[in-house]
């Protein structure tokens, strides 16, 4: 036995095992981030924090001297609407996209518009915040005759273009997974091209389709910048999308900067940290259990 | 397939132009053979209408990444200048560039790049060469998806309570750093695992065969071979890391820090910096009476510095494909 030989008898088990470790450290990670963000909310928890409020109450008054109010539900209809907004653009331009890049593209053309969708997703999200302060604001605000721009329709729209590129290339990818003997098999039925979509593929697709718009929301809910940006610092149930509105990332943003640590403040920005977190969980879970039924079949 | 090829050729003003030869024999028996009926001709239009539908919807996605570009730049020309880059703020953020808060970045991406590029590539080694399927496996698989998913801001708290307050680092560039790493580790792992899972399954088997333990099939043919597509998956790390605001604002971005200029070792470790994507924000939303064309100015050079590592990625992998031996 030469001495590299020894040598790498004594090493490898040692590198393997740091492989291994490596291997483990997401759990570690995803744990870790719960577990950090929890204990830094919980204390409140434990000492009475009414849930019920934070829930259902549109109050929140953190400032306020004599009146401190935690209610989150202002919040929470805030990153409703402007997700729900942004899906209503997003889902269907994402899947119409989806749909003419995998079965409608010439593989030339097809590359392009990934290589266009890829560098859509790699705009950095301050950048698009900047973009609704500045070019959408002053859009609304001629377009609508508002007397301000940033509003849910900014961010709503700032929001779409931001989940395109997830629900493009997941719903191109449950497509492109569609066996093409189903395409061989309706079209030699004669079926159009719209009968065969309709009819075949989005039937087919449907699961991965269902997971394309579920990332899309989980993008849209956890999205920060922009939407602290283009949605303009108004704690409010809105009415129309000509509101502002403040969603719950934003205002983790906008006041953990303020709040005193270990206040009361403080605590439940972390506990809207742990409502996200539960939230991107739940819907990551959904989506990639949903695609790996895809898988299986 | 309703009312089949009734209809003639007078009933479908649209067709006249399309066959004048045939149009003027009405009926469908006298036809030959191959000639689109009406039925046909109304199904090819449907076609051609879904297509056209199709492709504006794709168009839709396309024109605004032109024209937001192209607009950022128009608003930043003036600013924009090598001076720009390379030299301080001045009076207040009102004025000067953006040196301190480029250099600030360059640091963040290296160091969260040193953290997370060992990390992931090795814990894609483990789930692509040495992970059996099980429910191990299927948790970590899970894990780095969750870990993709969990929102900016929320890993900025994480930093806040691991880095910042538990581990005392303070707000510094160490934490800032470490956020990120944990924040874009998934682009790499996913990355890594697509470039290794590339590798022919054959090559491993003959490496095995002449008696090549595991660890030595990986580091002698399995890395070597996919180390491109794992210089890809880094390289969007970078370009994630760099563009990221929430997740740096707390744990150790400031809004301005003076530096001594020209000195590129200005940071320490346990530092806070400027950074390009807090600058940014600062300067669009914080500072009042900012000269228009700085902060346009500002989002190009951080857009432009993010297209650009991109498409430095893609290019790679286009030259990538192209010379593939497998």
């Amino acid at each position: 036995m030469s001495l590299r030989h020894r040598l790498d008898t004594v090493t490898e088990p040692i590198i393997e095992r740091i492989i291994q470790l490596c291997g483990i450290s997401a759990i570690v990670f995803v744990f870790g981030i719960f577990f950090f963000v929890f204990r830094e909310g919980s204390d409140l928890l434990f000492r009475g924090f009414d849930l019920v409020e934070f829930l259902t109450s549109p109050q929140w008054y953190p400032d306020s001297v004599g009146h401190k109010r935690y209610g989150a539900l202002a919040l929470i209809a805030g990153t409703t609407s402007v997700t729900l907004l942004a899906m209503a653009i997003a889902v269907p331009f994402g899947l119409g996209a989806a749909i003419f890049i995998s079965e409608f593209c010439s593989p030339k053309l097809r590359e392009t518009f990934k290589i266009v969708i890829e560098l859509l997703a790699a705009i950095p999200s301050v950048v698009w915040g900047f973009i609704g302060l500045t070019l959408m604001n002053e859009l609304i605000i001629t377009l609508f005759d508002a007397p301000i721009g940033l509003t849910v329709l900014n961010g709503g729209v700032i929001l779409a273009l931001m989940s395109v590129p997830v629900i493009v290339s997941i719903g191109e990818d449950s497509l492109k997974a569609v066996p093409d003997s189903y395409r061989e098999a309706a079209e030699a039925l004669g079926a159009t091209r719209w009968q065969i979509i309709y009819r075949v593929l989005l039937p087919a697709a449907k699961n991965g389709l269902l997971a394309a718009v579920l990332l899309g929301i989980a993008r849209g809910i956890g999205e920060t910048m922009a939407v602290l940006m283009a949605t303009g610092h108004a704690v409010k149930i809105p009415h129309s999308v000509l509101d502002s509105v403040r969603t719950l990332t934003a205002t983790i943003a906008a006041e953990l900067g303020e709040a005193p640590v270990h206040s009361d403040h403080y605590q439940v920005l972390f506990l809207i940290g742990v409502l996200l977190f539960t939230i991107s969980f739940f819907i990551n879970l959904a989506a990639d259990l949903i695609i790996k039924g895809i898988g299986r079949k | 397939m309703k009312g089949q090829v009734v209809a003639t050729n007078e009933s479908n003003p649209a067709s006249l132009g399309a066959n004048p030869g045939l149009s003027s024999t009405p009926g469908y028996g006298s036809r030959d053979l191959f000639t689109e009926t009406p039925f046909v001709r109304k199904k090819k239009r449907t076609e051609y209408l879904v297509e056209a539908i199709f492709f504006l919807m794709t168009l839709l996605m396309v024109v605004p990444l032109i024209f937001i570009v192209c607009y950022l730049f128009y608003r930043a020309a003036p600013a924009l200048s090598i001076d720009f880059l390379f030299s301080a703020p001045t009076s207040g953020m009102r004025g000067g560039g953006i040196w301190p808060a480029l250099l600030g970045t360059l640091y963040l991406v290296i160091l969260s790049l040193l953290v997370s590029a060992p990390i992931g590539v090795l814990a894609a080694v483990y789930l692509n060469e040495y992970a059996r399927d099980n429910w191990l496996t299927r948790i970590i698989n899970l894990a780095v998806v969750n870990l993709a998913g969990v929102p900016s801001i929320v890993h900025a708290l994480f930093g806040v309570g691991a880095f910042v307050l538990f581990a005392r680092m303070g707000r510094s560039i160490l934490a800032a750093s470490l956020t990120l790493a944990i924040m874009t580790l998934p682009v790499i792992i996913a990355a890594t695992k697509e470039a290794l899972s590339a590798v022919p399954m054959a090559f491993r088997e003959a490496c095995w065969n002449v008696g090549a333990s595991r660890w030595q099939t990986i580091r002698g043919i399995v890395l070597p071979n996919s180390i491109s597509g794992i210089l890809t998956g880094i390289i969007l790390q970078v370009s994630r890391a760099a563009g990221e605001t929430a997740p740096i604002m707390f744990t150790g971005a400031v809004f301005y820090k003076a530096i001594s200029e020209g000195d590129i070792f200005a940071y320490g470790l346990f530092d806070q910096c400027m950074a390009l994507s807090m600058h940014l924000f600062t300067i669009s939303t914080q500072v009042p009476n900012v000269p228009e064309a700085i902060p346009y100015a500002t989002a190009v050079v951080l857009l432009g510095t993010v297209l650009l590592v991109n498409m430095l990625a893609i290019v790679f992998r286009v030259y990538l494909r192209s010379r593939k031996k497998w």
